[in-house]
Order: C-alpha cells, then structure tokens, then sequence
C-alpha cells in the first residue's frame, strides 16, 4: 500500500466513525449509506467484474433480514404466536437475548444467503445476458410472493422487530458501527478477492466465457463462488438493515426489486462498474442526490434519479471513475 | 507409427439437414505437426469443434490418448491437453496481456483452494518470456483488445502454450496476418512442436505454410475425407486438385 493510499483510507476510517457524533440526528441515514456501499459493491462484483447483470441481487438482502428476524424471535419465543399477534403483545427481550440472537442471526443470514445462491446459480447460470438478468428479477420476484403468501412468517402484514434494549440514542450508532463495519470487511475483502486468481478468472468470463472454457477453466465453480460471495455479504446487509427498521415485511422493506434492486444496479454504473472504488463512488452520489433530492424536491426524486441514470448510460457509460480513468491516466499509473 | 494421440473414427455430425461431418477417420501421431486442409465449408471447423466437445457429435467415436473423449465437456478436454485457437481471434479483451496469459496458465489440477490464491513469480516470468518469443513484450501491458488483430493471434498462440497442452488444434493461424509476421509465427510453432513436446493439428489455407509445415496433411472436401498422406503426396493427388479448383 503506497502512502497516498493508506492516508485516504485512514481518513476515511476517521470520518466514518466521525460521522455519527458530528450529525447524531443523521446518523440512521448514514448507516443506510453504508448499506448501499454494501449493495453497490456486492453487485459489482457479479455485474462488473464478472460480466453477470443480476437484477435479483435483492432477494438475498430480503432473505438474510427474515432469517435473522426469524432466529430472533425464534430463539425466545414461538415463531407462529409471535407473528399471529401482529406485534400487538409486546415482548420484552433481555439485553442477553437480544444480542445473542442478533448476533446469531447475522451469522446464520449470512450463511443462508450464501447457501441459497450456491443453490440458485444450479438453475440459472444455464442464463447468459439478458435471459439472466430476467431470470434473476423473476427468483427476487418470486420470493417476495412466497414470503408475502406465507402465514407462519407473518405473511404481507410483517413483523415487529425486538427492540433495541440500550438508552435512547444507543440503538442508531450501533447499527451505524454494525453497517459500517460491514461495509468496511467486504470492501477488505473483494480488495484482497481481485488481486488473486479469483479476480482473474471472473475477469475473464466476463470477457469471453467460451474462450474461459475452452482453456479449461472451471467457470461453473468460479460463477458460483463469486455469487456466494455477493450473498453472504447482501444477508449481513439485510439482517442489520430488518434491526435498523424495526419492522419488516416482504413487498417494500425485504425484498424491493424496484427501489433497493435498481438502486444497486445504478450505484455500480454511476461511479464505473468493473473496478473497486467506482461502486464506492457511485453509491456515494446517488445516495446523496437520494437524499438531497428527497428533502427538496418532493414529488420529482424519482425524476431526478431517472436524469441521473440516462445521462449515465447515454453520456459516462464507463461511470465518474472509468471516465477519469480516459482523461487522466497519470493519476491511476 | 507409435499409437494415435487422438483417434477419430466414423465421426458424423449434421446440423439439421446439413451434414458437415459424414464417416470421417483420421489420427493424429504424438508428437508431428498433423496438416488438415481443404475447401470452404469443407468441415474443416466443425471437426476441430467436435473433438473438442463444443457439440455432441451424432455417430463415431474421438480418442484421446486412448480414452472416449466425445461425450466430456468442453473444460473436461481442454484440462485433459487438448487446446483449441480459433479463427476468429479470442482473448480477453479489457485485460493486459500478461493477465491473458495468467488465467491461461494450466487449470488440469487447480484445486477450491487455488482460486484464491496470487499468482507465483514463476508463472508470471513464464508469462513474460512466451510474450517474448511471440514478440509481444513490449506491449504486454496493453489491454489485449486493442491490439491489431495479427497481434491478438500471436497472443492466442502464447496463452496456448502457456496452456501446456499435450496438442493443439491450430484453426488457420495464418489468416488475417501480415505476411511478414508469418514466417515469425511459424518459426514459433516449429519451436513449440520440437522444444516444448506439443502435438500439432493445423487447419491452413495457406499451401505454401502447411507443406513445409506438415509431416501428414488430411484434405476434406464436403464433408468428406478425400485424401491423406505426405505433403508431396498431397499436392500430387488429383482429387485434391479438383476439390479446389471445384471440378466434379
């Protein structure tokens, strides 16, 4: 690591844990920045690197959040009672149980988001292209329907989450810390991924999977791997981002193909899919039009995202950093 | 003759009513460089392709080094040392060179745990030095796709022997190059048959190429194989000679 970078990273490692007690009323809005670091680089990793656009990248964020509610719940109490109730009883967790079962159930979300795409990636990498895209979108789509369709785990009217049992104020930097650190490990983590073999090879079936193949490389097992990967992280982002909101439920806050699905999509094309920071960058601008938009221009934010996006895909298809890339090479060498 | 490297027998294969292979019988010995040739839509590619394994073929059987190879996959042949180039040219084409050249360094027993691994000093000095014999080292951190396209060939030509394959099936090497980088990629393909040890089968048009080249040369015609033998026999056969000029 040369010094420049390792001053930037330091600088922003301080300005992140900064953040939340410089703007403490800001800081469930900077959690869910991390959260989106999270969703543009996991996608990234599939769409960019890979050459694989997912469109139904969504259903492990909206999975890993029910498995970890589940857990939850489903460690103190009766799964079926608790969610007949509607939250209408409330129950009481000890700080014990609470953080035993959060903690438990970030693991297990993520393990069960890496499973699922290891058992998906059977069915639909027989996709290439737009067939798998679609093919993505319908599972997501899917998803949501059964979730919304089945009873024992509340079906389409949700559930309460436990609630955070520390002093007022405590539960937002928690989850700030919680998303952030997760941000940080899976940003570690594909920075250390695309520097080995790995990030060779997906590299490669992006840019011709039958040239891959016909050297011999096992693009199947490379193909399931990466998308694992991208699941474990998406679970981790669900279970915390269920916690952060306190209430779930399947159409809008699990599994939203057409607000978290697309935005994800979007981040990793602004700021230039196919490299590390470009995600980074990109999630980094629309999150703050997102926001800034949604303060002061209500009523027309979606309109502004969506000039956001033509002007992206009609005039910087390589994103803010692949441009830079084109106009100043010097900085990159 | 010792035993046949590859072994094809009776092979067919049509694409709906459009028979490209009919009955085809030809092997390839270790170690010589193997010459096939003839017409246009001959068939020439589609029997390169099944051996293998991008089609099922429908009748006949494809042995290498003595093992039923025609129902194995595509990645399962070339792991076993059977390398393809193609006539259009294929590389990778937003990665450098030399990272071409890594991801086609030999994946016969690359195991869960070697994928996350970095790449050894050696292999990338290996990668280095088959740059060089192709001539491409000066440019061999240039993103390959913007390479010319003679370039990308003696590219395709080094990721292959950085493939170590035991053969490799050579689909027109020549076509599209500079005539003076031909006598260049010859000189390589001389050095990787008689340095490296690795079987040659070369589809060419280039007549002048394949018969110094070539210790045996197959002529298709139609689907057919009209005829085989040393290249003096070659050029003297009569039904060679019709096929392309398209005397019937």
């Amino acid at each position: 690591m040369t010094r420049r970078s390792a001053v930037l990273h330091l600088a922003l490692l301080a300005g992140g844990i900064a953040a939340p007690f410089v703007f403490p009323a800001h800081a469930v809005q900077f959690a869910v920045f991390w959260i989106m670091v999270l969703f543009a680089l996991t996608w990234d990793t599939m769409g960019g690197q890979m050459g694989y656009n997912s469109l139904g990248n969504i259903l492990f964020f909206g999975l890993g959040m029910y498995i970890c509610a589940l857990t939850q719940i489903g460690m103190v109490y009766d799964i079926a009672q608790y969610t007949a109730a509607n939250g209408a009883i409330r129950v009481d967790f000890t700080d014990r149980q609470y953080f035993v079962g959060l903690a438990l159930g970030v693991v297990l979300a993520a393990l069960g988001a890496l499973i699922a795409a290891a058992l998906l990636s059977w069915v639909l990498f027989g996709l290439r292209g737009p067939y798998f895209a679609i093919g993505t979108l319908g599972a997501a789509i899917a998803a949501a329907e059964l979730t919304n369709a089945w009873e024992y785990v509340g079906g389409g009217s949700g559930i309460a989450m436990p609630v955070f049992p520390g002093a007022p104020g405590m539960r937002e930097r928690f989850f700030y810390a919680a998303c952030m650190a997760g941000a940080a490990a899976c940003y570690l983590f594909l920075r250390w991924l695309y520097g080995t073999r790995f990030g060779l090879a997906i590299n490669a079936i992006r840019d011709d999977e039958d040239k891959a193949e016909a050297l011999g490389l096992r693009t199947g097992r490379y193909k399931t791997v990466a998308w694992s990967i991208s699941a474990f992280f998406l679970g981790i982002a669900g279970a915390l981002f269920g916690n952060m909101t306190g209430f779930i439920e399947p159409l809008e806050t699990a599994y939203p193909t057409l607000t978290f699905g697309i935005f994800m999509v979007a981040m990793a094309l602004i700021g230039g899919k196919g490299t590390l920071w470009g995600p980074i960058i990109g999630a980094t601008l629309f999150y703050t039009l997102r926001e800034v938009t949604w303060t002061y221009l209500l009523g027309w934010q979606y309109i502004a995202l969506g000039v956001l996006i033509i002007v992206n895909v009609v005039y910087f298809r390589q994103g803010v950093l692949g441009w830079l890339r084109e106009r100043r090479p010097a900085w990159f060498a | 003759m010792s035993a046949a490297l590859i072994e094809v027998r009776g092979l067919t294969k049509a694409f709906g009513g459009v028979v490209a292979n009919r009955n085809v019988s030809l092997s390839v010995a270790p170690g010589t460089i193997t010459g096939l040739i003839g017409p246009n839509g001959s068939g020439k590619t589609t029997l390169f392709s099944s051996i293998v394994g991008q089609h099922p073929i429908d009748a006949g059987s494809i042995r290498f080094e003595g093992r039923e190879i025609s129902r194995l996959s595509v990645q399962e042949i070339a792991r076993l040392g059977v390398l393809r180039t193609f006539q259009q040219t294929r590389v990778f084409s937003k990665m450098d060179c030399v990272r071409n050249m890594l991801i086609a360094a030999p994946h016969r027993h690359s195991g869960w745990r070697d994928m996350f691994r970095r790449d050894p000093r050696e292999r990338v000095e290996k990668a280095e030095r088959l740059l060089e014999l192709v001539g491409l080292r000066a440019k061999r951190w240039e993103a390959a796709g913007s390479l010319s396209f003679g370039q990308q060939k003696l590219l395709e030509l080094a990721m292959a022997l950085m493939n170590e394959p035991k053969i490799l099936l050579l689909d027109e090497p020549t076509a599209g190059i500079n005539p003076t980088l031909i006598n260049g990629l010859i000189g390589c393909l001389e050095r990787a048959n008689r340095e490296f040890g690795i079987t040659l089968f070369v589809i060419e048009h280039n007549m002048r190429v394949i018969m110094s080249l070539a210790q045996r040369i197959y002529c298709m015609s139609r689907g057919e194989l009209l005829a085989s033998g040393t290249p003096a026999q070659i050029r003297d056969d009569p039904r060679v000679i019709d096929a392309y000029l398209g005397v019937h």
